[in-house]
């Protein structure tokens, strides 16, 4: 074991740095020479060859398997990152994935009508279990969704007539910062509304804030301190009013799937992660997806194509003259989708409800394990999916993050949100089981009782120790350079 | 943690003094603190025009990023040029070298209805 351990400290070289000239993995046949100048214009070819790394087929294989070694994930440890919904992707979805594996986006639309009939029921599924009424599965990620949403609502505001009266879309100071960013992005000027000392949407200020010059209102419910709104009917009757869209970031959503519904509460607009709360792989940077669902009045404003029925088949439909254009490529990420679909019909109804209320038992019950460890509650009250936690007095969040990597737990997200000092924000999930809850808390415990001197040195074992943060905020180095150049 | 004496202080925690017919602003030695090692500071452009409490400038740190307001309205008539190679000023000296922006005042009063150092002092503790 601690064998182990140090071999993984090693510095790795990169692939580049263990290249040797004229070495080669595999030598492929002689192909007689093309005249490639010919072929592709004199403009297209390189002056000198790349500079690839050149490998035998053995190092190449323990340069790769060396590095994913040193991966963490979902498959390898607990991930209690806040707001992310880290859990379990079920392996059956890459089965079911694989099964679609030679269908073409080009082809006819006529000989893909399993993969429609999918598109069309994960529509009408998405639609039900969010309360809309219709659902675009296009947006490739969350921040994507969001831009496709408010860009639906900037749509129906223009169709109206009030798109230059309607500036202004308020966001609560707990917001995620992907909301105010697509405010922004969609040409709006974003106000704050400040959480009141529950945690909540302090309502008295949004309604001073409201009036016919709002375009919409974004919110997650639960909150990104993982409270419920609970004066979220009040929040959309007001907003209605007045005339102004409400929009559900559903970044929260797995506290509620199948048991509460945006559409229910007053939300015209609803963004989801598949690759959060529906087990799609999450992380490293996609493919993720973002379905947005809209209530009817919204509907001609999503993008086109919409997958519809048509006849005793499946089609898709471009003539849709309102909509604000397609916002991705093809019709999404459709390996993304499967896995959704396949998560949503294993699970059924009662399994979706089920997997709301254990993520919501979880987060409690590791709250008050915390509690055990001496950490501190900001807004100590029953949460939903997820909390807000402090160290014990005196100690600092990114110290006690670190000490829990060298204990071999993803840390949870730290100093968000914004509003509460030294946040720890963790998420659970469902998928974890109650053992691996009291061993986290226990870690928690654990780097506090090793005391200040030790965690401001953590970590000691990992690949790489403490980063320069600063330096890599300040310059970092994006690409490596090979010497000599 | 420092409280200068000769300063003013907002709840939002910036500091101002008055040099001459203007007003020096920057954070206080708690926000910095707060914030953690300073890595890029944005200023408000010269001769733009302020209200007090309005978002001029961002501060981005290591942990989040931060908006810093106008603690008095009127013109911004000088920025510390030295803060964009040196943003650590900020952490090494809130008062002194870290200072932000000047601002012309356009009402009078405005300062003067700024905590005291007492004050602020009060404030922080609450937090």
């Amino acid at each position: 074991m601690i064998a182990e351990k140090k071999e993984t400290r090693l510095e790795s070289p990169l692939i580049f740095e263990k290249s040797v000239p004229g070495r080669r993995g595999v030598r492929p046949p002689a192909v007689p020479q093309a005249d490639l100048t010919a072929l592709l214009g004199a403009e297209n070819l390189r002056p000198e060859p790349p500079r690839l790394p050149e490998v035998d087929e053995l190092t190449l294989v323990r340069h790769y398997t060396g590095l994913s070694r040193r991966q963490i994930g979902i498959d390898v440890t607990f991930y209690p990152l806040g707001s992310c919904t880290m859990k379990y992707n079920p392996k059956v979805h890459e089965a079911a994935v694989a099964l679609f594996a030679d269908l073409h986006p080009y082809q006819a639309p006529e000989t893909a009508q399993g993969a429609l009939q999918l598109m069309y029921e994960l529509q009408a599924d998405l639609s039900e279990i969010t309360g809309m009424e219709a659902t675009t599965l296009q947006p490739a990620a969350g921040a994507h969704g969001e831009l496709t949403g408010i860009l639906t609502i900037r749509a129906y505001h223009a169709s109206r007539g009030e798109h230059d009266q309607r500036r202004v879309v308020l966001v609560p100071d707990s917001a995620h910062g992907s909301n105010p960013a697509t405010a922004s992005m969609a040409g709006y000027t974003v106000q704050e509304i400040p959480s009141g000392p529950d945690g909540e949407v302090d309502l008295e200020a949004l309604r001073r804030a409201l009036g016919p010059h709002v375009a919409a209102i974004m919110l997650t419910n639960p909150n990104t301190l993982g409270l419920f709104e609970h004066q979220i009917r009040a929040i959309a009757e007001a907003a209605h009013a007045v005339g102004a869209q409400m929009y559900y970031d559903g970044a929260n959503l797995n506290a509620i799937m199948g048991v509460a519904r945006p559409g229910d509460m007053g939300f015209d607009v609803v963004h989801l992660n598949l690759h959060k709360t529906f087990t799609v792989p999450h992380g490293g940077g996609g493919p993720g997806s973002g379905p947005v669902g809209v209530k009817a009045h919204l509907e001609p404003f999503l993008p086109s194509p919409q997958v519809v029925r048509r006849g005793e088949g499946f089609a898709l439909d471009y003539d849709r003259p309102q909509s604000i254009g397609q916002v991705k490529s093809f019709y999404g990420n459709f390996g993304a989708l499967v896995r959704a679909y396949v998560y949503i019909r294993m699970l059924g109804r009662e399994g979706i409800q089920r997997s709301a209320a254990l993520a919501v038992l979880n987060a409690n019950y590791l709250k008050e394990l915390l509690k055990e460890q001496g950490y501190r509650i900001p807004y100590d009250r029953l949460c939903m999916h997820e909390f807000v936690a402090q160290p014990p007095e005196g100690f600092k969040t990114v110290d006690i993050a670190k000490g829990l990597l060298e204990l071999g737990f993803h840390p949870p997200t730290v100093y968000f949100p914004l509003i509460v000092k030294e946040a720890l924000m963790v998420e659970p999930t469902e998928t974890e089981t109650r053992e691996t809850l009291e061993a986290f808390a226990q870690a928690l415990g654990e780097v506090v009782r090793r005391g200040k001197e030790w965690l401001e040195g953590a970590p000691y074992t990992t690949p790489v120790r403490r980063l320069d943060e600063l330096q890599a905020n300040r310059k970092p180095k994006l690409r490596w350079e090979p010497s000599g150049q | 943690m420092d409280y200068p004496e000769t300063l003013k202080y907002s709840q939002s925690h910036e500091w101002a003094r008055q040099d001459g017919d203007k007003v020096v602003v920057g954070i206080t030695d708690y926000a910095q603190e707060q914030l953690g090692d300073v890595v890029f500071v944005e200023l408000p452009s010269l001769g733009k025009t302020v209200s007090a409490g309005e978002a001029i400038a961002v501060v981005e740190s290591v942990k989040t990023a931060s908006d810093i307001y106008a603690p008095v309205s009127g013109e911004i008539v000088e920025t510390n040029a030295a803060l964009a190679d040196k943003p650590e000023l900020l952490n090494q000296s809130p008062f002194g070298e870290g200072w932000m922006f000047k601002i012309r005042p356009s009402q009078t009063g405005e300062l003067d209805g700024l905590m005291s150092a007492a004050a602020y002092r009060q404030w922080v503790e609450s937090q």
